[in-house]
């Protein structure tokens, strides 16, 4: 007697020591309920699988990859599935979404399509529940309680999943532009140039500029030519940049020529009003060395003048 | 602002003045406040005229802020030594500085920038016309 109250009290205690963890998607009512959904899932893992695998085909979804693809990616992502609703964890289906969209991505799958197929499965189970437990309304009710909860939670995690590795995608990408995009080369000695090519924002502005001024006290440039051939569009932001960094260059000790305006940005920058009058500009890239040449007392000749 | 600095303004300045060669080094050490300053050029002035400088570097390296007044003293300080025949050079300006410099829209024209105390002597030994576009310009 004595141990049976005992035995009891312990339940209770469990039960709600499980109630407050975030992880469990059921409620102590409905937990019976899960082995038996899951053997549901389990046997009928076949025909479900391949309905979900039917319906995403004839949603023209995933197109870019061929059937025999999906049809694995499909087994993988429902075994995922009912492993979730086994175990309470989404640990591993998020590790395996994850590495899904690494795979997928290039291949130009967007957001919209997963969410899509997440919810076709959704849809697809619960189909298949309804059929089974038609008969007993509340029954089915129970599963329901026990069966939505942990879909929605499986739903959020995969789309979630897919937008981390898209967006881990893009932070990339933007690293390794900014990096690449600003190189500050050494031509002669005391001359740099700068080609900038791209759109320039704000921050890559400012990243250029601190690139530029660490430049000029490295290498102890005297002269700068900064080539924006490369820049599609100068707005009036960029334009006091430019002129910004010109300012600033001169009070480390180095002249600026900028190079490569085309007749449009010109004439932009006339529009807009912005002052040149302290830029030394100078037509092409080309130009623009042989004008720093000559300011740094360089001359260059072809050996066959020379020996002349 | 002075006058809550005048005591400090009695100590020795932590800018030293050397004369070298018919031209006036004189390194600040440490931040300067606006009476520090106005002391440093009243100071630099004089020695300028007592050692019949012809150049004059100021080397701002260790300073951390130049802000609106130090840019407008160290103006002042090149146009009173132009005035005397002394050239002026400001060396030194980190580029953190000249960033934010340039941001606040201080300016140091016509005033002569070089990067290092070295540049600036050989700018002065170019005989330096303060203002031109470059250094380079006169040794070509």
């Amino acid at each position: 007697m004595m141990s049976a109250v005992g035995q009891k009290g312990h339940d209770v205690e469990e039960k709600e020591s499980t109630e407050g963890a975030d992880d469990r998607i059921l409620t102590e009512d409905d937990t019976s309920l899960l082995p038996e959904l899951v053997a549901h899932l389990h046997d009928n893992r076949t025909e479900l699988r391949q309905e979900w695998a039917t319906r995403i085909d004839d949603a023209h979804l995933l197109s870019a990859m061929t059937p025999q693809e999906v049809f694995s990616e499909v087994t993988s992502v429902y075994d995922n599935y009912v492993e979730v609703l086994e175990t309470g964890s989404v640990e591993e289906l998020r590790r395996y979404a994850r590495d899904l969209s690494e795979r997928i991505i290039p291949r130009g799958v967007e957001t919209n399509d997963v969410i899509e197929i997440v919810l076709l499965l959704r849809d697809v189970l619960a189909r298949s529940l309804f059929e089974k437990y038609r008969d007993d309304f509340a029954l089915l009710n129970r599963v329901l309680n026990a069966y939505e909860p942990a879909a929605n939670r499986i739903a959020i995690t995969v789309a979630g999943s897919f937008v981390e590795e898209r967006e881990r995608v893009i932070r990339q990408q933007q690293d390794s532009l900014r990096e690449l995009s600003t190189p500050v080369l050494q031509v002669r000695e005391r001359l740099l140039i700068l080609p900038i090519i791209g759109v320039l924002d704000t921050d890559r502005a400012r990243q250029l500029t601190d690139q530029l001024l660490q430049g000029i006290r490295t290498h102890r440039a005297r002269v700068v030519v900064i080539d924006i051939t490369g820049v599609p569009d100068v707005d009036e932001a960029v334009a006091d940049h430019l002129v910004k960094t010109v300012d600033a260059s001169r009070l480390m000790g180095a002249g600026v020529i900028i190079t490569g305006l085309s007749s449009e940005i010109a004439q932009t920058l006339v529009t807009i009003g912005v002052d040149l009058s302290k830029m030394n500009t100078v037509g092409d890239l080309q130009g623009g060395i042989e004008e720093a040449e000559r300011l740094l007392g360089f001359r260059v000749v072809r050996t066959d003048d020379a020996k002349r | 602002m002075p006058n809550a600095e005048w005591s400090r303004s009695e100590e020795p300045l932590r800018v030293s003045i050397l004369a070298q060669g018919g031209y006036l080094i004189a390194s600040i050490h440490t931040a300067l406040d606006d009476s520090q300053l106005l002391r440093f050029r009243s100071d630099l002035l004089q020695r300028i005229g007592h050692d019949r400088a012809r150049g004059v570097i100021i080397d701002v390296a260790a300073l951390d802020v130049i802000d609106s007044f130090a840019c407008h003293t160290l103006r002042s300080i090149a146009q009173v030594a132009r005035l005397r025949g002394a050239d002026t050079v400001i060396v030194g300006i980190k580029p953190e500085v000249a960033l934010t410099m340039v941001q606040l829209g201080a300016s140091l024209e016509p005033v002569h920038t070089a990067l290092d105390l070295e540049e600036g002597l050989e700018h002065l030994a170019s005989s330096g016309l303060s203002g031109s576009f470059l250094p380079g310009e006169d040794l070509a």
